[in-house]
This record gives structure tokens, C-alpha cells and sequence, in this order.
């Protein structure tokens, strides 16, 4: 094919894509060395102050993140474990099967904040379903207002919402297995768990990799669900490192300082995201 | 042993569809509530534990002066944002994953595969580090509050997926097929458009399907580039909550906002069961 064809094709989508996020990020870094704040608005330039004041000076920050990697892995193992198990239950024949498959994709195809709204109400510590039935036994957990249980329910919302994300790449995958191997094995003799172990497992390991690292950049952005149920409270207790920033450049407006926090936030990211796959990628695959 | 297998599947499967239904149980008992059904604790079932009244539906449709909640503008800029920047995503992402996936790119020490990252990682950027920088961008530009500039912001969001579901899927797609349409005279463009694109209407429409998805159940834009003029529906019912919290018409207005997404999940369903995503999503 003629050389310049393939240019008519890629360039639109890629000269775009750049041509919206260069200004944003180019931006964002001379930002971080301004002290743009609500006081004095304006490019100043101070050098690395903010990244001082950020690595020798602001525990905050570090524990929003370290509590950001707290959340989004445990959610995304919890997603992972039962997305994988409900993809296996109705990837056979069971009864009803394409009625649980809708059921259980629809929590993803709905709005994060709109059903956390709802989830606010449905823990709501007087008036609330949750601990309507924990009374039963004399109790009422403090849903959204205890530094321990604010994450888990945090982490409970997470899980509903997101696992039908899951659910849909695993059986997706699921459902483009070849066909021979389950054959071998029954051939063979293996029951239903060596059959998961050796064949479906190893197999679907590529699929689950994927499906991992898709969630885990998707789960560190969390901070809607964050705002609307808890605004970060109790506390600082369910506080992640966008809501920690969104503090600060968009509710205190230190815009300089809170853009040093944001391109650090996005360099620890890549970094720590690109070790997590390399990490997957051989604990998953060297078991084959 | 077989049917105790069965039992703890049905009984796992059952927990799990009670666990997805509660909510929406929930806000559909809450919604017939008025101020006194609500703060007399938890109750459940109309006319048995609380006596049901319209006022958080009849809410969604007075007009704001008598004390409405207008959410049928919202709805409306809602769904416009969504379609055109979905439709502009998945028009040069289709064109870009094409051109991914049939030719070869060669710059230095970029390749193919290096564009494609690039593409998808853009998933990877959290909001709140563009949301500044747009802030001011859209500021300068007059788009601040305005429809134009929240699409401009989604189609970022939006192109890495149709990108990431487009490539896989023409790289199923057979090159022969181009090559004859070439053969037979076409140009590189007819060849696209008479022959490749007519052979990709699923992958086109799980793609497009994820944009809606994921453009719908943005909150966090729409949130801090929007304020009075133009308000999308999840920033309208997040005020909602904000403000006296009238669970009532909250629960009303959350449910009519879920709906329309809801009919997707059965298209995605279906495309799952033919067998057409495991080729889309990988």
C-alpha cells in the first residue's frame, strides 16, 4: 500500500489526543514550580519548593497514598476472586443463564456517584436497611462514621459496582477457550477441580492479567465514590490520594503546590503500575 | 457430592443477585416515602409498613419555580455529551486502530505497539491531575461551562477505549479482505469504508458501547467544569444529596438516571452470548 495512506488513518485520533492533553500536562509541570495559590494568582517561578515541601513535609499525602494502594487492591482482589468465580457458575449451562449474566453486569452500567447517593442512604447509621437488620442483635455499626468500617464499606460499594467489570472480561474470555483441552482432560479422568487448576486456570491466566491491571488503573482513580460517601471522613480515614488533591488545588487553591502533588501522584503511578504487571506476568504465566 | 456442588452454586448465585438487587429494591421503596416514612426508621413495604405517596416522582416533573427538581435538561445535555463525544471517539479511534493495525509504523525507536500504549495509557492519567490544568485551559478558551468544552475533556476519556477494543478486533478481521477489495480497484479509503468497516459492526458497537458506558457514569468533569449553565445528571442528583436530602425524590430521580444504561447491559449480554465480545475484549 502507498506510504501516506496510513497517515490519513492514524494521524486524526493521535493529533487530537495530543493536541488536548499537551497543553494540560506541559502546564501541569511549570505549575508545579509556581507558587500559584488564592493569594498571589499568577507563574512565579520558586523552583522545586513544592517537591521539597512534598517528600520532606507532608505526611498526608503519603498516607492517602499508602491507604489509595490499601483500597484499591484489596477491592480489586475481592473483585477478582468473585468476578472469576461467577463468570465460572454461569459460563455452563445453569438455569436461567442469560438472566444472571444481565443481572449480574448491570451494577457496572450505573453511574458511580448516583448509587453511591443510594448506598449513603442504605448505611445510613439510624434510618438506614443495614442496620435495621444488625439491630436485630442489639447493634448499630457506625457505617460511615468509624475510621475501620468507612473503608470497608467503601470497599463494599467498590466491589458491587466494579465487579461486574470483571465478571464480563473473565467470561469473555471464558467463553473463547478453545475447546480440546477440557476434552483431554476428561478424557483423562480429571474431575471439575483438577480441571479448573490445570486447564482453565493456566489457560485464562493471559485473560486474567489483563483484567487485573485494567481494574487496578481504573480502582486508583477513586475518589467519587470517596466524596459523596464519606467526603474523605472520618477523619482522614477513607481519604485517597485524588481526593487528598482535589483538597488542595480545588477547595484550599494552593493550584502550584497541588500541581507538584499531581504529577508526582502520576509518575508513582506509572511506575507502580508497570511493576505490578511485570510482577503478574511471571508469578501467572511461569506456573504453566 | 454432585448435588452438594450444585447447592453451595445456587446458593453463591442467589446471595450475589440478592447483594445487586438490594439497592435498587431500596430506592425503589424509598422513592414512594414522604419526610415522615422516611425518619420513622427503615421500612420496606408499602401500604404494609408506611404509607406510599407519588411526591418524589410528581418532584421530577413540576417545574423548578414550585419547588421541582429539573432533571429533564440535565438528562438531555446528559445524553448529547455522551453520543458526540462517543461518536467523535469512536470515528478516529476506528480510523487510528485501523491504521494500527494494517500498516506498519516505524519512528526511531517507536513502533506499532509503542503508539497503541500510548493510546490506551491514557486511561491510566487520573482526573484530578488534568483537572486543573483543564480548568484553566477551558477557562481561557470560553468553554468553561459549556457542553463543547465537557466533550472536548471525554474525548480524552473516551478514544483510549475505542482504541484498545478496535485494534484486537481488526487484528481478527482477515486482511484478505482489504487486499481483494485493493485488487478489485478499490482505494485505500473505499477499501475502509465499503469493505472493513460493513465487517466490524460488532466490534463498532462494543466499542461504542463502552464510550456510552463510560462517557454516562463520568461524575468527576462534569463536576468541576460545569456549574449553573449547563448541568449534567449526576452533578444535579450529587447536589440533591448535598442539600436536605429529600430521600424520597433522591431515590426517584437516581432510578430514572440508571435506567436507560440498564437496556445496554442486555445488548452487552447479547453480544457475549453470540460469542462476538471474546473477540472484542481481550
Amino acid at each position: 500500500m502507498n506510504f501516506n495512506h496510513k497517515f490519513v488513518f492514524l494521524l486524526p485520533g493521535l493529533l487530537v489526543l495530543i493536541g488536548i492533553l499537551i497543553f494540560p500536562i506541559v502546564f501541569t509541570v511549570r505549575l508545579s514550580l509556581s507558587s500559584w495559590d488564592s493569594f498571589y494568582p499568577g507563574l512565579d517561578f520558586i523552583g522545586l519548593d513544592n517537591y521539597i515541601r512534598l517528600f520532606t513535609d507532608d505526611k498526608r499525602f503519603w498516607e492517602s497514598f499508602f491507604r489509595l494502594s490499601f483500597l484499591s487492591v484489596t477491592t480489586v482482589f475481592l473483585q477478582y476472586i468473585i468476578g472469576f468465580s461467577l463468570a465460572l457458575m454461569v459460563w455452563k449451562d445453569i438455569i436461567f443463564k442469560r438472566f444472571f449474566r444481565v443481572l449480574f453486569l448491570i451494577p457496572m452500567m450505573t453511574t458511580p456517584v448516583i448509587m453511591t447517593v443510594i448506598w449513603r442512604t442504605f448505611f445510613h447509621e439510624s434510618l438506614g436497611p443495614v442496620n435495621d437488620f444488625f439491630s436485630l442483635f442489639g447493634i448499630t455499626p457506625l457505617w460511615l462514621s468509624n475510621n475501620i468500617l468507612a473503608k470497608v464499606t467503601v470497599i463494599i460499594v467498590e466491589v458491587w459496582q466494579w465487579t461486574p467489570f470483571m465478571f464480563l472480561l473473565l467470561l469473555a474470555g471464558l467463553l473463547s477457550l478453545p475447546k480440546e483441552p477440557f476434552l483431554a482432560a476428561s478424557i483423562d479422568g480429571a474431575g471439575p477441580i483438577r480441571k479448573f487448576i490445570y486447564v482453565t486456570f493456566p489457560l485464562m491466566a493471559p485473560i486474567s492479567i489483563g483484567a487485573i491491571i485494567i481494574r487496578l488503573i481504573e480502582a486508583s482513580k477513586i475518589m467519587d465514590t470517596v466524596y459523596v460517601l464519606t467526603s474523605g471522613g472520618p477523619g482522614t480515614a477513607t481519604e485517597t490520594s485524588s481526593y487528598y488533591i482535589f483538597i488542595k488545588g480545588l477547595r484550599e487553591f494552593q493550584i502550584g503546590y497541588s500541581a507538584a502533588l499531581s504529577f508526582t501522584y502520576l509518575i508513582i503511578m506509572i511506575i507502580s503500575l508497570t511493576i505490578i504487571s511485570k510482577l503478574l506476568v511471571k508469578l501467572l504465566i511461569k506456573k504453566i | 457430592m454432585r448435588t452438594f456442588y450444585l447447592t453451595l452454586k445456587y446458593l453463591i448465585i442467589t446471595l450475589w443477585s440478592l447483594f445487586v438487587i438490594a439497592p435498587f429494591l431500596w430506592a425503589l421503596s424509598t422513592s414512594f416515602k414522604d419526610f415522615n416514612s422516611v425518619t420513622g426508621g427503615a421500612t420496606y413495604i408499602p401500604w404494609l409498613q408506611f404509607e406510599p405517596s407519588l411526591e418524589g416522582w410528581k418532584v421530577l416533573v413540576r417545574s423548578p419555580a414550585k419547588g421541582g427538581v429539573d432533571i429533564i435538561e440535565p438528562y438531555f445535555n446528559s445524553i448529547f455529551v455522551t453520543c458526540t463525544a462517543s461518536l467523535i471517539s469512536i470515528i478516529l479511534g476506528t480510523l487510528a486502530a485501523y491504521a494500527l493495525s494494517r500498516f506498519k509504523f516505524k519512528a526511531g525507536f517507536i513502533k506499532n505497539n509503542d503508539i497503541t500504549f500510548f493510546f490506551i495509557s491514557q486511561r491510566i492519567m487520573p482526573p484530578i491531575v488534568l483537572s486543573i490544568p483543564f480548568f484553566l485551559m477551558l477557562g481561557f478558551l470560553g468553554l468553561l461551562d459549556n457542553l463543547f468544552g465537557l466533550i472536548l475533556v471525554y474525548i480524552v476519556l473516551l478514544m483510549p477505549i475505542a482504541v484498545w477494543i478496535m485494534v484486537d478486533f481488526f487484528n481478527k478481521v482477515p486482511q484478505e479482505i482489504d487486499e481483494t477489495a485493493l485488487i478489485d480497484g478499490c482505494n485505500p479509503y473505499q477499501a475502509f469504508f465499503k469493505v472493513v468497516v460493513p465487517n466490524s459492526i460488532p466490534g463498532l458497537i462494543v466499542a461504542g458501547l463502552f464510550c456510552i458506558i463510560f462517557g454516562w457514569i463520568d461524575f468527576f468533569f462534569a463536576f468541576i467544569l460545569t456549574f449553573t449553565e449547563v448541568q449534567l445528571l449526576p452533578v444535579k442528583i450529587v447536589a440533591l444529596n448535598s442539600s436536605v436530602t429529600p430521600w424520597w425524590s433522591l431515590s426517584a430521580s437516581a432510578l430514572v438516571s440508571v435506567a436507560p444504561l440498564i437496556v445496554v447491559a442486555f445488548i452487552v449480554e447479547r453480544y457475549l452470548s453470540k460469542g462476538n465480545l471474546s473477540g472484542a475484549l481481550k
